[in-house]
């Protein structure tokens, strides 16, 4: 498959953490080191959930530099299309699964002088990983965490605990307890970088005000868990393979694609990266672009579509496959 | 050799305020002063109330740029008598401050790539640094055979100011350096070196 | 089998050679008889015996003597060996690649024992028998990537990725083709390339960079370039330029075989695991024109495709004095009949 080499993986824990999220823990069927990675790296976990298989991309939150296993946190998302209600009620301990190579879209600028971490409820998983390596090569970090209820936050007394309560600030919604964003913003170091990861309107919210506090946009960073939204079914015609493809109410265009057996290049699978960009022969319709890939000029021309998130409601739509 | 045309060779933009900036820190040499009070306009109070001007005069000596500056009403003003004065107490300001500050510089490339390297020395991005070339043409050269840095080069080629090799000035540019790159025009065939032109005035 | 280390110099009498079996192996560049400029990446995987795909990290017969030549441009210019600080991470990713691809490839030579952080480090070429902690620079005579990179062939650059770009952060350059790292460290990937002709218009290195910033942890990737030097020297640095520049004159039609080279850079990119910042390695493998021209098909082909050069390449790579007297000699060799596709000898 296009999304670089798949590692065989048992599912050797299952631990509930909060209201909702599970951890997963994955060590290799050959019983061999998993490769190290950076904090702030994800992988694909391919879910064959009775032939049909989606792939979701997870941040790793196990320490970067322990490669006896993988650890990862899963949401259960309420109106989910099947990913994280698979990975809750299907996954067992002793089930075997397949995982991609690491992949690091949200990498530590690592010439900061402070690192700024702020999450938002289950966006704290890529910031454990991240911890644990600034920790262990010395760099100065902060972390704000924002919940919504305590039983929901997941990790927050270890957090405290591992890192003291200088480092890792919680703040809880239901004790009208918020994120002191313009304060924070405003007091930090020259040379220093802010990273957030969270709820889409945490992210809008936090880089605009970074923003208006004069940061430069060099400092500020962001990871987008964009998952391909559930909409109306449509069809596509592959030109060059000569297929026309359904692609049903919960399923992404990719998934659609990849289940017709054709191989299409990917790493993310939340319209970041860019690898599965495709050119679009004949669009009479609308393309429904969720990606944040594609420059606002490259989307009006209509021309090219991200197939991991992007949607299409219309007559026809043609793709270069 | 490529000489010109060469992708390392700086943009200087052009000294646009960026109105949300909690601190504007000014580092202007000789002409550069120009670039500032022709903007005057849009430097409110606000603006000016949260501004540090450092100026060193250097080519415009008795221009009256020192007091022309001064009457902005910035905040902090500051008049060095030499680039390494002024680099000085740019450090000592960078050194204290917060994000939300941002570093305009204008003037000779010479001075714009000095104060830029203090810059970049202090954690700030050089994306987020706001420039404009004013004044000379001249260029700081590093001759990539002895390493040492000859300022003010306004010919090509020119004898290197440590080695004495005739050197050729390429676009080339080190950021790192604040430098542009010489070359030994006449390594193949010594001796061989044309005249040198005068190409930045 | 264990390589047999030869004993010569890339300086002052030019000692260096190539064997018989060495010849046979080296990766020239050309599929074809003319010259196509491409970003031409594909897979570095590893290949047949007797090619320089054999191992993804090559060791061959002058390895003892390239570390040799590389601590002597060391010991006169230190700079050629710069990383700036926030490179640490990657320069240990770096030593551990190194070090693992050597020992599997060439276990004989080379043994890397792991226990937990406590590492041992076994080069029986070079007689190094170190115990380290490996994250822990205080247990190292170098900093990790200089340490390994004065035990391995090729220069070795590492890039940073932010902001869309990749940015040449650390490296250790003693092979050049005439770029000086001290002068490029810090820039970014267009930056770097800033002085190469034609590539920048034909889009090039947009392809390359958005290629590269997606490039995957596991899955290195390889491409070819080449220029030509006058004496196998390693060093042409523009640093030295004063010092081998006049070479370039002395070629006449009786000393091309021995004295013009071609010089071919094998470049493969590696993810790095904890740092996610690529390592570029430049392996640069000399050959002279007699040794060459005792392949039949390369002594066809290399003067077709020096007669098919751009002038723009002609004056970058620095052939202009040498270039027409090298395609007479070599023409004496090419009878004209066709040739085979692909590089490797018939």
């Amino acid at each position: 498959m296009s999304g670089g080499i798949e590692i065989p993986v048992r599912v050797t824990q299952v631990t509930p953490v909060a209201h909702r999220i599970k951890r997963f823990r994955f060590e290799r069927l050959d019983g061999g080191p998993m490769p190290y990675f950076s904090g702030g790296a994800h992988i694909i976990v391919s879910m064959n959930d009775n032939g049909h298989v989606r792939r979701n991309a997870y941040s790793l939150m196990s320490p970067p530099y322990d490669c006896s296993a993988y650890e990862i946190s899963v949401l259960h998302v309420e109106d989910s299309r099947g990913g994280s209600s698979f990975m809750h009620e299907k996954v067992r301990e002793g089930d075997e699964m397949r995982v991609s190579h690491p992949v690091n879209l949200f990498q530590p600028d690592w010439r900061g002088r402070k690192h700024l971490l702020i999450a938002g409820g289950i966006g704290i998983t890529p910031f454990i990983a991240m911890m644990e390596q600034f920790s262990r090569e010395g760099a100065h970090f902060e972390l704000h965490y924002a919940v919504r209820t305590r039983d929901r936050g997941a990790y927050c007394e270890d957090l405290v605990a591992r890192y003291g309560p200088h480092r890792v600030k919680i703040y809880c919604d239901a004790e009208d307890n918020r994120i002191p964003v313009a304060r924070l913003l405003d007091s930090q170091p020259l040379g220093t970088h802010l990273y957030v990861c969270g709820p889409a309107g945490m992210i809008d919210g936090v880089l605009k005000a970074g923003l208006e506090a004069g940061w430069p946009e060099q400092n500020l960073h962001s990871e987008r868990f964009l998952s391909s939204q559930p909409g109306k079914p449509f069809s596509i015609e592959l030109t060059r393979s000569g297929k026309t493809i359904h692609v049903g109410h919960h399923e992404s265009m990719l998934e659609a694609i990849e289940a017709a057996g054709i191989d299409v290049p990917f790493l993310c699978r939340g319209g970041a990266c860019g690898q599965c960009e495709t050119m679009v022969t004949v669009c009479d319709g609308k393309l429904l672009h969720n990606d944040v890939y594609l420059s606002d000029e490259e989307k009006a021309s209509g021309r090219k579509v991200m197939l991991c998130v992007s949607r299409f409601e219309g007559n026809a739509l043609h793709l270069d496959l | 050799m490529l000489v010109e045309g060469i992708k390392s060779r700086p943009v200087y933009k052009g000294l646009s305020i960026q109105p949300r900036s909690r601190r504007h820190i000014f580092a202007l040499e000789g002409e550069g002063a120009h670039a500032l009070l022709e903007r005057k306009a849009e430097l409110d109070d606000a603006a000016l109330s949260r501004s540090e001007i450092l100026y060193v005069a250097r080519g415009s000596q008795a221009k009256g740029y020192d007091e022309a500056l001064r009457e902005l009403g910035a905040q902090m003003f500051f008049a060095g008598p030499t680039i390494a004065t002024l680099l000085f107490r740019l450090k000592g300001t960078l050194a204290t401050a917060h994000m939300g500050t941002r570093l305009y510089i204008a003037g000779t490339e010479g001075f714009i790539g000095q104060a830029m390297m203090v810059a970049l020395d202090h954690g700030m991005d050089h994306a987020s640094i706001v420039t404009e070339h004013r004044g000379s043409l001249a260029r700081r050269v590093q001759c990539v055979h002895c390493k040492g840095i000859t300022e003010d080069v306004t010919h090509s080629p020119f004898p290197c100011s440590h080695c004495g090799l005739p050197l050729l000035v390429r676009d080339h540019y080190s950021r790192r350096l604040g430098a542009f790159q010489g070359v030994n025009i006449d390594a193949e065939e010594p001796g061989s070196a044309p005249d040198p032109e005068e190409l930045f005035l | 089998m264990a390589i047999a280390f030869k004993q010569e110099t890339f300086r002052d009498d030019f000692s260096y050679r190539n064997s018989p079996e060495n010849i046979r192996r080296f990766p020239f560049p050309f599929d074809r008889d003319e010259y196509m400029y491409s970003v031409n990446m594909e897979p570095h995987v590893k290949g047949q015996k007797g090619t320089v795909f054999e191992s993804l990290i090559d060791v061959d017969e002058h390895y003892i003597a390239e570390m040799h030549d590389r601590a002597l441009v060391l010991r006169d210019d230190p700079l050629r060996y710069q990383a700036l600080p926030h490179m640490m991470t990657a320069q240990w990713d770096t030593l551990e690649l190194l070090m693992e691809e050597q020992a599997a490839g060439y276990p004989e030579h080379f043994t890397l024992i792991r226990n937990g952080d406590r590492w041992r480090w076994i080069n029986r070429p070079l007689g190094i028998d170190d115990t380290f902690t490996f994250g822990d620079t205080a247990t190292l005579p170098y900093e990790p990537l200089e340490y390994i990179t004065r035990q391995a062939q090729g220069d070795f650059c590492i890039v940073d990725q932010r902001d869309g770009n990749l940015w040449m952060d650390a490296g250790m350059v003693t092979t050049q083709a005439d770029w000086s790292l001290d002068f490029d460290i810090g820039m970014n990937f267009m930056e770097w390339h800033g002085p190469v002709p034609l590539a920048h218009q034909a889009g090039v290195f947009d392809r390359a960079l958005k290629f590269l910033l997606n490039l995957q942890q596991g899955k290195p990737t390889r491409r070819f370039n080449w220029t030509m030097t006058i004496n196998p020297r390693l060093d042409t640095s523009p640093e030295n330029y004063p010092k081998w520049g006049a070479d370039r004159a002395t070629v006449t039609p009786e000393n091309v075989g021995e004295k013009v080279h071609l010089r071919v850079e094998l470049q493969s990119l590696w993810r790095l695991p904890r740092s996610n910042a690529i390592l570029f390695v430049i392996r640069c493998y000399l050959m002279n024109m007699n040794e060459l021209v005792t392949v039949p098909k390369w002594a066809r082909r290399f003067p077709r495709v020096l007669r098919t050069l751009p002038p723009e390449l002609i004056d970058y790579k620095g052939l202009t004095r040498y270039r027409q007297t090298t395609i007479d000699w070599l023409s004496k060799f090419d009878d004209g009949a066709p040739t085979s596709p692909g590089p490797f000898p018939d």
